[in-house]
């Protein structure tokens, strides 16, 4: 069966034609539209590496049937700089060693904007470590992680309020 | 993951008539469904996606008091309803102790209630399992099976559901609204999943094609809303399933117990309500040495399955548990860590 997908990708129309149901949104976002920054960990919604944003919720791409997003707007890590300027989450991942080797940085970055976006954490430390729970980092960066989302929601306030 | 048919109805009747078909399946979220799809454990021939269904993802007051919140309603959107999480507090704590921020995101109201047992060897084709392929016995009696059933279990099958936001509905009589080929229906939540018995492959009640629209809160259940709790025992705080879990609603007025719910999780194929400890604790005052009766009366018929014997001490101690932290009362704003037993705010009520 041949199914119609359409999809806003970081704010531009894309039509796809899956010749596949089975086409999961990660997979479409990988390897029908070359958007190879959403990382594919464990594809069973466990490790948070393909977080992006649909609708404005961070939810786990592996686990969405692209073919049931069909009119979703879709937010990815290649979508949030403006240009060379980058989002204060990504600048703030630089500013703390948020990663090591990288791999759970986009998933985790996207997964810090839905975060700040949902507004519940607040600046308590252990909320944010519970509402990044569902990301994983083999490499430990956890601690900086923290620091960043609470930097970045700090410029975001600042920028709001300004 | 096998192939199927994509079928997305745009009433409720079309979906029941597609999903009535063999081999069918309802698609909501998907975030269990596919999970088990990629594994081989779920083998649908067709999915039926009720995710664009009209009027399944509302949270309505009735006219007589009851609270309706329809099956495609999210997680996260239940557990943030402001009016929903101050008449439910532990209702909103249970589904905030669930999963991840990502999951709860996506995951629905009906899906929680459908989702299938975490035993391993139910998601392992290559294992024998009675509830995933009916007749090849159970490779989890015998084998690792230190995290299943202590309560309601069978020879045939020793698995548990797993889902949290079930713990307190069922505790709070929650109403289960069906759609079906026969037309509409409903049946309690308590009587919604099925014990194992001989055909552990029936998990619910439901006849094929019958589809979950709503659940439905009755008005009575407001009466506990001041103290109530959830807390959930686990290997880790955060994202992982309960080991046991408990939920305890308490009607107090004047220092006596007028009404009480006790109910368990993680101990059997279905959240597991504790009546007879309800009515201990009936016309009681509230204090550790009631609740501590209680809870023995809560695993009276508890029998290890396994290596998990240890479980059931520890159901005893967060039923008893739970019961203090509900009559100490809901808390103001939702612990930084939901139903846990740990925390760093200082003097938050998960210290009792």
């Amino acid at each position: 069966m041949t199914l119609s997908v359409t999809l806003t990708v970081n704010g531009v129309r894309r039509d796809v034609t899956l010749e596949d149901p089975r086409v999961t949104l990660l997979d479409l976002l990988r390897e029908r539209l070359d958007l190879v920054g959403t990382k594919k960990g464990c594809d069973r919604g466990q490790c948070g590496a393909c977080t992006v944003l649909v609708d404005g919720r961070r939810i786990n791409s592996c686990l969405a049937l692209a073919a049931s997003l069909d009119g979703a707007d879709v937010m990815t890590i290649e979508g949030l700089a403006k240009g060379d300027a980058l989002d204060p989450v990504q600048a703030a991942f630089i500013a703390h060693d948020g990663f090591q080797c990288g791999f759970c940085t986009p998933g985790q970055i996207m997964s810090a904007v839905g975060l700040i976006n949902e507004a519940e954490a607040g600046d308590d430390p252990e909320r944010i470590r519970e509402g990044m729970s569902g990301n994983l980092c083999r490499c430990g960066a956890h601690a900086g992680i923290v620091e960043a989302v609470l930097e970045a929601q700090k410029k975001l306030e600042q920028r709001r309020v300004a | 993951m096998n192939l199927f048919d994509y079928f997305r109805p745009s009433s409720t009747a079309e979906a029941v008539a597609a999903a009535s078909e063999p081999g069918a399946a309802y698609l909501a979220a998907g975030t269990n469904l596919l999970d088990l799809m990629k594994t081989g454990a779920k083998r649908p021939g067709r999915l039926v996606d009720i995710t664009r269904l009209p009027g399944l993802d509302r949270i309505e007051q009735m006219p007589d008091g009851a609270i309706r919140i329809g099956a495609m309603v999210r997680n996260a959107d239940l557990a943030r309803d402001k009016d929903f999480a101050a008449a439910y507090p532990a209702v909103a704590e249970a589904l905030l102790s669930g999963a991840s921020a990502q999951l709860r995101n996506a995951a629905t109201v009906g899906g929680n209630l459908m989702q299938h047992t975490r035993c391993a060897y139910f998601q392992d084709p290559a294992s024998a399992c009675n509830r995933r392929a009916p007749g090849t016995g159970c490779d989890a009696i015998g084998g690792e099976n230190r995290t299943h059933a202590v309560l309601g279990w069978s020879d045939a099958c020793i698995a548990t559901h797993p889902s949290d936001f079930s713990v307190p509905l069922v505790a709070l009589d929650a109403m289960v609204e069906i759609e079906g080929l026969d037309g509409p229906r409903e049946v309690a939540l308590d009587d919604f999943h099925r014990l194992p018995g001989e055909t552990p492959e029936r998990e619910t009640v439901l006849a094929p094609g019958e589809l979950v629209t709503a659940l439905r809160l009755p008005a009575e259940s407001r009466a506990f809303s001041a103290n109530q709790r959830y807390l959930k025992l686990r290997e880790r705080t955060s994202f992982a399933f309960a080991l046991v879990s408990a939920m305890a609603a308490l009607d107090i007025e004047d220092g006596t117990i007028r009404a009480a719910r006790l109910a368990l999780g993680g101990v059997a194929a279905k959240p597991w309500r504790a009546r007879a400890a309800e009515a201990l604790l009936v016309g009681q005052s509230p204090g550790i040495a009631i609740f501590e009766e209680a809870a023995r009366a809560a695993l009276a018929d508890a029998m290890p399955s396994g290596q998990n014997a240890f479980k059931i001490e520890l159901a005893r101690r967060t039923a008893s548990r739970v019961l203090l932290l509900a009559a100490a009362g809901a808390p103001e704003r939702m612990p930084a860590l939901p139903a846990s037993t740990f925390g760093t705010t200082p003097g938050a009520l998960s210290y009792v």
